[in-house]
């Protein structure tokens, strides 16, 4: 049994203070933004410790420009399959959501064996693939299935190596994904030389999360531990990661906020080239892709993601951009940090 | 609850869904963890019933 919250909050206090200094902890899942945000842990904090918001919400990191190639597809009339979240994404020239009311086929899934269903009577379907390793497996075993898929897909990993190069962004712990790292494990953790915790998603799991932390700063030590055992494995979860594999290669991607960094996308492999919508459909993704033309936006949800912007520093949280009518991505997803920050007013 | 091909019933405190288990080897009787579908991760019975212990008293 884990200790109370009171006993953890009050352990956080005294070891916060023995520090001295101020301490900036990034948690680099969406959901764990969401069990901040939920039970008001940022107010819990002593003064000296901010907890800021990562990379970890797979729509938002997802490049404007993989939106607007989707976007196209289905306006080209090839009917498109996505998870809820993506649909609102505002795109270069508009969003699924408007491609849908004019007349495109687009359809919201739960679940990737709704979309392998469906491309069982619409057989040029193609699946928007998004999303970190949690997803990946499901996408590999839809595309053995024959489902056809547009990859966005991202590896982890890379980004906290970003994160970590990028001066501007100073920070002193990681609280480190709970489902990614129930596929990938917590020895891929171990190159990055700053404090880490793998955690689960209860508010106690959080504050046990920054507790451990602290103890590692406190002996000036950076390991890797594994507050979530209970589902995380050392070595991941190997079936997972051998069907991503299989189907998958390592890539460059780029990333909302991020840029592009390099290794950090999977693709799908040649030997299943059949079910890749980059080569089903390379010369309209091409043709797309000339036709792209930015549209300016205020939109600050690339600063955001890096933990270098407070949602409520942008000019347009709340004002015009809210879960209603979205002006980026951040405002979009539920695991995005404007839009958790919208509905629990921190 | 049931396995059939690569689907299981798993039940969630009473209601039950069908999850597909390509990614776990996973048995009847043991517990998982569901995202978007699938389980992708077996959990630690004990964590589990204990969880499900909690969710009995509310």
């Amino acid at each position: 049994m884990q200790p109370t919250a009171d006993k953890i909050i009050e352990d956080i206090q005294k070891k916060a203070a023995q520090i001295g200094r101020p301490l900036r902890f990034m948690e680099l899942c969406g959901t764990h933004s969401q069990t901040i945000a939920e039970h008001g842990i940022k107010k819990l904090m002593p003064k000296n410790i901010t907890l800021v918001s990562g990379p970890g919400c797979p729509v938002c990191v997802t490049d404007q420009s993989d939106i607007d190639i989707v976007v196209g597809l289905a306006l080209a009339g090839i009917p498109t399959a996505v998870y809820g979240d993506t649909i609102q994404v505002p795109g270069n020239l508009m969003s699924l959501e408007e491609a849908k009311r004019f007349g495109a086929d687009v359809q919201i899934v739960y679940s990737i064996t709704e979309a392998v269903e469906s491309q069982k009577e619409k057989s040029n379907l193609v699946f928007f693939g998004l999303g970190f390793e949690t997803t990946t497996g499901m996408t590999a075993w839809a595309i053995k299935e024959g489902l056809t898929v547009y990859s966005a897909h991202k590896l982890f990993p890379p980004a906290m190596q970003a994160l970590l190069e990028n001066k501007k962004i100073r920070v002193d712990g990681f609280i480190d994904p709970g489902h990614v790292s129930a596929i990938i494990g917590t020895e891929v953790y171990q190159k990055f030389n700053i404090p880490q915790v793998v955690a689960g998603f209860s508010g106690e799991d959080v504050l046990v999360a920054i507790n451990v932390l602290l103890t590692q700063i406190l002996e000036n030590k950076s390991r890797v531990e594994n507050a979530y055992g209970r589902l995380v494995k050392k070595g991941g979860n190997k079936k997972a990661l051998k069907l991503i594999n299989e189907v998958f290669e390592v890539s460059d991607a780029k990333w909302r906020g991020l840029g592009e960094i390099k290794n950090s996308g999977l693709k799908i492999r040649k030997k299943y080239q059949a079910q890749d919508a980059e080569f089903v459909h390379g010369k309209l993704i091409e043709k797309i892709k000339k036709e792209i033309r930015p549209k300016p936006s205020a939109c600050r949800c690339g600063l955001v993601l890096q933990g270098l912007l407070e949602p409520k520093d942008c000019l347009l949280f709340r004002k015009v951009c809210t879960p209603n009518s979205p002006q980026g991505a951040c405002m979009v997803s539920v695991e995005g940090s404007c839009n958790v920050e919208y509905r629990y007013d921190n | 609850m049931a396995i059939k091909n690569q689907l299981a019933t798993v039940d969630f405190d009473g209601i039950e869904k069908e999850i597909n288990i390509s990614l776990v080897d996973a048995k009847i009787g043991e517990y998982v963890m569901v995202h978007a579908g699938f389980a992708i991760e077996k959990m630690d019975d004990e964590y589990a019933k204990e969880m499900m212990g909690y969710l009995g008293k509310k």
